[in-house]
């Protein structure tokens, strides 16, 4: 049977994610030491767990409000307030989602009109750009370099503007780079968001993953940019818990109440344990300082040392990554692309790791290498990677 | 106690094989000043050993470990440590804790049969003046120690690449 006739062509030509034939091909492999897992290697601290279990069996089956349960948006609202500075009212501010990702993709619906421009920061995370394309719009990458740090600068940004820009996507701290943006890199930043009159799209979901004595800033947070960002958060990294899928959105109440009309009619509520569990995350946080993240934050801070060392010790440049839980080495001086060097990688040496080109053109020449596994394994997987470039 | 040293103990704890060099990349200290850390902890009696964490299940060796609820009459001027020397002395007490609640000590034995460790409370433990009463528990599976899960499954369970 041929399904064209059945098949959105604007979904087909889209191209299928640059990382599923490394999966396919590394799923079929014993032995493989995985550095391709974007996901912390931790399980979810078992009071969340626990709390999902007693709400499971307390018979809380039912769907939610479709912004979430109240007590899950007066936490967000707090945990906002308490951690970054910015104010959100759980009744009308909020939308608890399946995980950032559906913040990704009903945002952008919300937002994206038909031929709309979205700036994005190339390299950057996997769904954006067919996220908008899926809205209807025009993803306009805009390419970061490891000499500024995989930063968006201000210059870029306004030189990619047109008069169809209507919005940008701000991921930072950066998946897969581990650059991070500071106050004073979001403040120019601010100034052509004014100047383009420009909506932000501000995906924090690695917010509580930043090293040295950095601390996030958000977006929102900065004078006048609170009324024209959509901040989007959740749990997968911050408490490990990426399974239960579970996140949320805010913003204003005007952008929040059309997010809230795709969301009812598409999701109807995130999943109740799910939401649960995100109480229990937050309620403990706030009572104890927050001890899961500061634990997990540290064990990732020692590993990351650990493999910008490595990196740097097989000679090769290694941008310092400041966030998030992955190494962007440059691969370049092999002579390799980023495609050969991670297939010969994994067929030579059973380590996989995901090609900068993955996450845009501009990750030629890199690798994504994650830190979220155990460090006994980190060492092997650098000690073979060392083997491998000295042979090539 | 400083900052390195505590994360010196959390990494050691979790692979006590680490090489200074790289305690000293994950810490960002220098390798000196992991060095002398780590002596200083030796010399002050924080860290004793350095020994791996052993499902002995898994191996041939014949191995019967109790629990063993001790009741005592303290000794005059030494208090309980003169009674958990005399008791801690014997080779097959593995560990020896004095508790609060309805006993005094929590003597964990090894032996290497039922046999060997009954004749060990009966004739050793319970001939002791000063010990009143024991009651002794048998360890039939061991599921976690030392912060190890032994039957955790060998696959963390995440796919093998996630964007």
């Amino acid at each position: 049977m041929n399904y064209d006739r059945f098949v959105n062509p604007e979904v087909a030509a889209v191209p299928p994610s640059g990382i599923r034939r490394f999966f396919d091909l590394a799923s079929t492999m014993r032995d493989v030491i995985s550095l391709g897992v974007g996901e912390p290697d931790f399980v979810t601290p078992y009071h969340i767990r626990n709390a999902a279990i007693s709400s499971l069996l307390a018979g809380e089956t039912q769907y939610t409000a479709n912004r979430g349960l109240p007590e899950l948006r007066r936490e967000n609202a707090g945990y906002m307030e308490a951690r970054f500075q910015v104010s959100y009212s759980p009744d009308t501010d909020i939308v608890v989602t399946v995980g950032a990702s559906e913040g990704i993709d009903i945002a952008l619906r919300a937002v994206v009109s038909r031929g709309d421009e979205v700036l994005l920061p190339d390299p950057s995370y996997v769904s954006y750009s067919p996220s908008v394309l899926f809205a209807g719009g025009v993803p306009v990458p805009i390419r970061t370099k490891a000499e500024n740090g995989f930063r968006l600068t201000a210059e870029a940004v306004r030189a990619a503007c047109t008069p169809r820009t209507k919005a940008l996507i701000l991921p930072y701290p950066n998946n897969p780079t581990g650059g991070i943006m500071e106050r004073a890199d979001l403040e120019a930043l601010a100034q052509v968001v004014r100047e383009k009159d420009l909506l932000v799209i501000n995906d924090e979901i690695y917010a509580e993953l930043t090293y040295g004595d950095l601390v996030h800033v958000s977006f929102a947070s900065l004078p006048g940019m609170w009324e024209r960002t959509l901040t989007l958060n959740g749990f997968s990294k911050a408490f490990a818990m990426t399974g239960w899928r579970v996140g949320f959105i805010c913003g204003p109440k005007e952008l929040m109440e059309i997010i809230n009309k795709i969301h009812q009619y598409a999701i109807m509520c995130a999943p109740r344990q799910s939401q649960v569990a995100a109480i229990e995350a937050l309620r403990r946080g706030r009572e104890d300082g927050y001890h899961d993240i500061v634990m997990m934050r540290e064990s990732y801070d020692r590993r990351r040392r650990l493999m910008l060392e490595g990196f740097r010790g097989m000679g090769l440049s290694c941008f310092e990554p400041l966030g998030a839980f992955y190494v962007f080495p440059s691969i370049e001086t092999t002579g390799m692309d980023s495609e050969t060097f991670c297939s010969r990688l994994l067929q030579e040496e059973h380590i996989a790791c995901v090609p900068g080109t993955a996450f845009g053109e501009s990750g030629e020449g890199h690798i994504r290498c994650s830190y979220a596994t155990a460090l006994e394994k980190l060492n092997i997987a650098l000690e073979r990677i060392h083997a491998f470039i000295r042979r090539n | 106690m400083t900052r390195l040293e505590t994360s010196l103990l959390d990494l050691l704890q979790e692979d006590c094989r680490l090489p200074l060099e790289k305690l000293a990349v994950m810490t960002g200290a220098t390798v000196s000043e992991v060095a002398e850390a780590i002596d200083n902890l030796e010399k002050d009696g924080i860290i004793l050993r350095y020994a791996p964490t052993i499902n002995w299940e898994k191996t041939d060796r014949d191995r019967v470990e109790a629990m063993i609820e001790v009741r005592v009459t303290p000794q005059r001027d030494m208090g309980f440590d003169a009674v958990a020397q005399r008791i801690y002395g014997f080779d097959e007490v593995k560990s020896l804790y004095l508790m609060s609640g309805s006993y005094d000590l929590l003597v964990l034995v090894e032996a290497r049969t039922l046999k060997e460790l009954a004749m060990f409370v009966s004739e050793k433990l319970a001939t002791l003046e000063m010990v009143t009463g024991t009651a002794t528990s048998f360890v039939l599976k061991r599921y976690k120690e030392d912060n190890v899960i032994f039957t955790q499954p060998k696959d963390d369970g995440r796919q093998v690449i996630v964007p």
